[in-house]
């Protein structure tokens, strides 16, 4: 097991200690076991990029540089390597009643070719995981799901197919994944795809060739700017990532890795399970409402979302901007009027909207914008103050409309 | 970057260079490098005391935040007041402009526990793989 170079983050563990200075440390998972790899652990290297671990998994965290990488992609385009997510597949007449059973947006409105964002779910109303469910045909659904909550997600859901008899498969190993996004993703796949990107719209997909090689390519993402998702099999995998970079090099794509992939998901306040989303905290509590489709029937949690939207939430996830240049990060405490009420989920220096910025959860009746706040910075208060989400929306498709950040730049 | 002969260099990537009784502090660019992008940095007011192996402030990237070790004992006489709006110096003139602060040292034989430069070099090599 070789020893890579890493820097330890705070914020990946609420219980740890700060870290002390820069330390060399061993990458292994918790139980010993060595790190998964995907297939383009090699090209990742040879592409100079920096791995760490992340869900059991050794990924890119950068190559050129975090701050690079998103502006890349919010100006341009970025290419990442998702192969780390788990699929699982869902077939027969019992597969829609059992994923409508086990997740809480209405499988039944998906056409062939949609997906939806959408969470399994406890019977506590919270999270097992985030995940897109994808409607491949009569009977036939795809799930993406978290690296790390994959194997934790098929057992789940198999344990709950006992009452419904559904074939269930962890399928994550048939599939690598790419994200392509940037305003010129568009531009860039179509010179190497015969399929028509137009008619793909957003949260829909479709099979066909990219690069040569058979796939599903969807228009999803978790960036917050226009792009696709590639699903194909592991063996093609550094001849996709090869010919991708090779056909977006005159737009200036660069490969992008996880530490972009957060800070572009944050501007967007996209939740990331574990930290906005965990056991302990419902849908409702996570500004996921609408995701949770109470009048579809009966489904694991809704008798307690039921309840919460009626009575209310413990609590309520906000956004805050930082006054001044520290950086309020994951884990530390928020206080309102001096008193300690919540805690930021996530919390990073925001490198397009060049501010500091998180999520946090605080009581739902401290929760509108304008409100100051303190998040407490090693052992002191730091001012800051709630401000509505998103962070950052991406400019409209259709001509004439613009975003309020773009009002913002004049 | 080549690391400079005039400097003393720390386990934690810190080097220091002195004049006099004065050392300038400041982080190697092997530091820089593995940091990644730096965004903040706290460091000590002038007049404050630093002490030789303990913290003195943080230097943050977009994803971490690591503590700063004084190689020395001694009284800040300058900070760096740059890096307060230009984090990222640190990352293009670690060994320079990014100078962090200044200490007038109380014990001149606390540089003698450090590393030369070529002594830096070769540990930096035998961590790395």
């Amino acid at each position: 097991m070789p020893l890579l170079w890493s820097v330890r983050a705070k914020e990946e563990r609420y219980s740890e200690p700060y870290p002390s200075s820069l330390e060399e440390i061993g990458l292994a998972t918790p139980a010993g076991l060595p790190l998964k790899r995907t297939a383009l652990n090699a090209a990742h290297k040879v592409a100079g990029a920096r791995m760490v671990e992340f869900g059991g998994w050794e990924m890119p965290v950068e190559y050129s540089g975090i701050i690079q990488e998103h502006v890349a992609v919010r100006t341009r385009a970025g290419l990442f390597d998702v192969s780390h997510m788990g699929e699982i597949e869902a077939r027969g007449p019992a597969a829609l009643p059992l994923l409508q059973f086990v997740t809480s947006n209405d499988v039944a409105r998906l056409k062939t070719g949609q997906a939806q964002y959408s969470a399994l779910m406890y019977p506590e109303g919270s999270a097992v995981d985030d995940c897109l469910v994808h409607r491949l045909g009569e009977g036939h659904y795809l799930l993406c799901v978290n690296a790390a909550n994959t194997d934790k997600d098929f057992n789940w859901i198999t344990r709950h197919n006992t009452q419904f008899g559904a074939d269930v498969r962890n399928v994550s190993a048939n599939y690598a994944q790419l994200a392509l996004q940037g305003p010129l993703a568009a531009t860039i796949l179509a010179k190497v795809t015969p399929i028509d990107l137009s008619s793909i719209k957003y949260y829909w997909f479709t099979h066909g060739e990219c690069c040569g090689v058979e796939g599903l390519l969807a228009r999803t993402g978790y960036t917050g700017e226009d792009g696709f998702e590639f699903y194909f099999p592991p063996a093609q995998a550094d001849l996709v990532w090869s010919a991708l970079l090779g056909a977006g090099q005159p737009e200036g794509l660069i490969p992008a890795g996880l530490g972009a992939r957060n800070t572009l998901r944050l501007e967007a306040a996209y939740p990331l399970y574990g930290h906005e989303l965990d056991e302990e905290t419902t849908l409702l509590e996570a500004n996921l409402g609408w995701i949770c489709k109470l009048e579809k029937g009966e489904f694991l949690g809704r008798d307690t979302l039921l309840k919460q939207r009626s009575e209310g939430t413990r609590k309520k996830l906000v956004g805050f901007e930082m006054e001044d240049r520290n950086i309020g990060r994951d884990g530390y405490p928020v206080a309102i009027e001096g008193e300690v009420c919540g805690r930021v989920t996530s919390g990073s220096m925001a490198p397009f909207l060049k501010k500091n910025i998180g999520l946090a959860y605080v009581p739902p009746h401290c929760a509108e914008p304008g409100r100051e706040i303190q998040v407490e910075i090693r052992g002191r208060f730091a001012a800051a103050r709630i401000v509505p989400l998103p962070f950052y929306k991406r400019r409209s498709q259709e001509p004439g409309v613009r975003s309020q950040n773009e009002e913002k730049k004049d | 970057m080549a690391y400079p002969p005039e400097f003393l260099y720390t386990k934690e990537h810190e080097w220091i260079r002195v004049d006099e009784s004065v050392g300038t502090i400041g982080i190697t660019d092997h530091a820089q490098k593995e940091l990644g992008d730096i965004v903040f940095v706290e460091l000590p007011k002038p007049g404050d005391r630093v002490t030789a192996k303990e913290t003195f402030g943080t230097v943050e990237s977009v994803k971490a935040v690591s503590d700063l070790y004084s190689p020395v004992t001694g009284d800040v006489t300058a900070v760096n007041s740059k890096l307060q709006d230009n984090p990222e110096l640190l990352n293009s003139d670690p060994h320079d402009a990014a100078w962090l602060i200044r200490v007038r040292l109380k014990d001149r034989t606390e540089t003698e526990s450090l590393m030369t430069a070529d002594q830096y070099e070769a540990y930096i090599q035998s961590a790395a793989h």
